[in-house]
């Protein structure tokens, strides 16, 4: 079925994106809040003033490397690919970091749990950050940066 | 306690589930968002998987009171669309398409490739700092 998309990880990215989608219910019917990383990581920084409890923030925001090291530990290694200089890294994380401050969200927040909410506050976000995405990676390839 | 226990173990299931997905390895993200290049649809398949227990989650929700470690939900507004949000996400959606990276994946790869993962989230602090002292 992927035979046209040879470098596609169907089944790792079901199943990874099964267990995203559990870790965001248990926030959800456990403590009754988003699980959006953007917002928790604000509140666990103390950069923002409203939002869940700091604990329960730094605690969630903890959690996300430690539950990355495990799995990369069970699996025997996982290999991310950064872009080759510092550059794009601190452009983007600049952008990343201003745009879900003012967005009220990123990926998480927006993208799982508002999508799957039907919010239409999330799903307008969604579809404007991955048009942006998708805008923004041409213009990179364009350019010959890619 | 017990609130602290169900956040951290949320979010060690949230950041192993980036690991496994591809979601966490920047290339494969803008793989994803590289429409005009080799096109690799993983990054549908996290999203449609994350959908399916959480879809599931909210019709249980509006069936509860409360949730069963907390004493209320506390969910933002879902109807506002306004400039801030669609500036912030035409932002954001630029950073994700330059770095390969959103705020999820950048914290999950203090673990697994911590030197850029770690400029990458400094400058993600910064751009929320900016954010705070100009608003």
């Amino acid at each position: 079925m992927l035979a046209a998309f040879p470098h596609a990880m169907p089944v790792e990215g079901l199943l990874g994106g099964l267990m995203i989608g559990v870790a965001a219910a248990l926030m959800l019917l456990g403590l009754g809040r988003i699980a959006g990383v953007s917002g928790l990581a604000a509140r666990a920084t103390g950069i923002a003033d409203s939002g869940a409890p700091r604990g329960i923030a730094a605690a969630f925001v903890i959690g996300l490397p430690v539950g990355a090291f495990i799995l990369s530990w069970i699996t025997g290694g996982i290999v991310t690919r950064f872009p080759p200089s510092i550059l794009p890294l601190l452009i983007g994380g600049l952008l990343v970091g201003y745009g879900t401050r003012l967005g009220s969200g990123c990926t998480s927040g927006h993208g799982v749990c508002g999508m799957s909410r039907l919010s239409p506050r999330s799903l307008v976000a969604t579809a404007i950050f991955m048009a942006s995405g998708f805008a923004t990676v041409a213009l990179m390839r364009a350019g010959g940066l890619l | 306690m017990k609130q602290l226990l169900v956040a951290l173990v949320a979010g060690a299931l949230f950041g192993s589930g980036l690991a496994f997905s591809g979601m966490a390895d920047p290339a494969r993200v803008q793989g994803f968002l590289d429409l005009f290049g080799q096109w690799d649809p993983t990054l549908a398949f996290v999203m449609g998987g994350a959908m399916i227990p959480m879809a599931l989650a909210w019709i249980i929700q509006r069936r509860l009171d409360q949730p069963f470690a907390d004493a209320h939900f506390s969910l933002p507004g879902t109807s506002l669309i306004d400039r801030k949000l669609t500036i912030g996400a035409v932002l954001f959606g630029a950073g994700w398409g330059i770095s390969g990276l959103c705020p999820g994946p950048g914290l999950a790869n203090l673990a697994l490739n911590p030197l850029p993962a770690l400029a990458f989230v400094g400058a993600l602090l910064v751009g929320m700092i900016a954010h705070r002292v100009t608003s």
